[in-house]
């Protein structure tokens, strides 16, 4: 099967389910067009963005030989900015030895378990993050890949799914702020359409960089509906619906978000 | 040095307080709990964090232009920049640059030391503003004049007061 | 060593006057923030930042709670000679960081 007629599979099968809710692929906007000049100029400037610094600690841990098997990620894959250049823009991606997709993290730990002999890095630990970061930056200005693996189809239609639950004691879903009321406003704040094509990316909010993970948790306890642990299968498959609801779009890492 | 994590007008306040309740034998165990958290900045003490700078001199304004948006996205990063008119000479430039503000928990922002090898006075930051407020930008000129300018600030999410 | 990321352009002409950014990692805990409890989480602050050009001081800067975190600063300097130019940063409970750059002047 070509790649065209994959793609063309998998829209298929989301088919049924879509609704007028789901934004026209021409009207998407990156969170980037919501946010004011200053915070805007923080983005643009690698010398003033304050993502980078977790960037730069990224490089430091990629040449790092990593504990028993003193193994280095350079060593298996050389310069990141070859090695790595569009790896963020198609994930998450299926892993067949696992039957299911694994976002970007998950993918660092299973190298560092499988090829480095080294204990995994927590979710949202200063180390994660700032590999994470790295790795993904090397696909900047890129766009993220449309989903061609028709394994990925059950996972990707669980993401949907849940995109447009209605959940918690607010009765509401993602869908209807960010696909029926982006560009409107919530508490004095504007609704952006919830792309996360800039990942891991530094949040004023936070003051620290984070990722997609830790916002949809937000996202959740914001809606007051009971978030999932790190690291759930839950948090993959709405990233794997996201990404796709965002192909085509460019990533943007490491952002500045208000 | 750390300076005290309470700041003088609470400890003011508290005093008082216990004077009052001492006086009027009302024991008073909540006012007591409400004066341990720290007081907000309030106009007077902006005015007497500027008066300890300043000192007797004159604050003038302009030559001062302090560039600060209006509304801010969030009260934790808001970019300021301050720009000072002057040929930054051996003889006529900025010495410093004070910045403060009237509604965080306390008056001072930051303080900047130049001098004429700075070539330009114009400094950027970012800082943090806990409510909708004044916020205010002072020259220390080499002839001893002091400039100020001040700008009016709106924030939707405030930054130094919020609990986890 | 805390991260930090300072940008000084490496080449300048005599008298040319150029801008220098920095950041470097801090949280900058303000000591006005509270958990459930009440309890306060203790004031972590960067206090002071020093900027010297081959030894002499260009730019100073005394930090209090209200700078963001990740504190950044930018400001001018006259290119007056090639050297190094330093970058110290101070604070609370003993936080040092240093870094420098070198400049080519013409």
């Amino acid at each position: 099967m070509t790649l065209p007629v994959i793609s063309a599979v998998l829209a298929a099968l989301l088919a049924p389910e879509l609704n007028a809710a789901e934004i026209p692929l021409s009207d998407r906007k990156s969170g980037y067009e919501f946010m004011g000049a200053e915070t805007r100029a923080m983005q643009d400037d690698d010398a003033a963005n304050p993502a980078m610094l977790w960037v730069l600690d990224g490089e430091n841990l990629w040449r790092r030989k990593q504990a028993t098997a003193q193994k280095s990620c350079a060593e298996c894959h050389g310069d990141a900015q070859t090695g790595m250049k569009g790896v963020a823009a198609r994930y998450p991606a299926f892993d067949p030895a696992r039957g299911r997709p694994v976002n970007l993290e998950e993918r660092i730990n299973i190298c560092r378990s499988e090829q480095q002999k080294a204990t995994p890095l927590p979710f949202e630990s200063k180390e994660l993050l700032a590999l994470t970061a790295y790795i993904a930056a090397q696909s900047r200005g890129m766009p993220i890949e449309s989903k061609s693996d028709e394994h990925l189809a059950p996972f990707l239609r669980a993401g949907r799914e849940m995109f447009n639950l209605r959940q918690g004691q607010l009765n509401l879903s993602c869908s209807q702020c960010h696909d029926d009321n982006w560009g409107g406003k919530l508490a004095g704040a504007p609704i952006p359409q919830g792309h996360p094509n800039g990942y891991p990316l530094y949040r004023l909010e936070w003051q620290t960089l984070g990722s997609l993970q830790r916002r949809l948790r937000g996202c959740l306890v914001g809606m007051r509906a009971e978030s999932y642990p790190l690291g759930a299968s839950e948090y993959v498959n709405l990233e794997l619906y996201l990404m796709w609801r965002a192909r085509g779009m460019k990533i943007e890492t490491p952002a500045v978000r208000p | 040095m750390i300076p005290p994590m309470v700041p003088q007008p609470t400890r003011r306040r508290f005093l008082a307080g216990a004077a009052t309740a001492a006086a009027t034998g009302i024991a008073s165990p909540q006012f007591l709990l409400l004066t341990t958290r720290p007081a907000a900045a309030t106009p007077d003490s902006m005015r007497q964090a500027i008066k300890n700078v300043v000192g007797e001199a004159r604050l003038q304004k302009g030559r001062v232009k302090l560039d600060i948006p209006a509304l801010v996205e969030s009260g934790n990063v808001v970019s300021l920049a301050v720009s000072v008119e002057s040929p930054m000479t051996a003889s006529d430039h900025v010495k410093a640059i004070h910045v403060f503000n009237e509604r965080n928990p306390q008056p001072n922002v930051v303080g900047m030391r130049l001098g004429p090898r700075a070539g330009r006075a114009t400094v950027s930051t970012r800082i943090r503003l806990a409510d909708s407020q004044t916020v205010t930008a002072i020259a220390e000129l080499s002839d001893g004049s002091f400039w100020s300018d001040s700008m009016q600030v709106i924030v939707t999410l405030p930054a130094c007061l919020e609990t986890l | 060593m805390a991260r930090a990321l300072v940008n000084v352009p490496a080449n300048a002409k005599r008298g040319d006057i150029i801008e220098i950014k920095t950041l470097i990692q801090h949280e900058m805990e303000s000591g006005f923030r509270v958990d459930n409890m009440g309890k306060v989480f203790p004031r972590d602050i960067i206090t002071d930042f020093v900027c010297k050009y081959n030894g002499e001081e260009i730019f100073r800067a005394e930090l209090f709670p209200a700078i963001a975190a990740n504190p950044f600063f930018t400001f001018f300097t006259r290119a007056t000679e090639s050297g190094t130019i330093i970058f110290e940063w101070s604070g609370d409970n003993g936080f040092s960081a240093t870094e420098s750059r070198d400049i080519t002047v013409e």
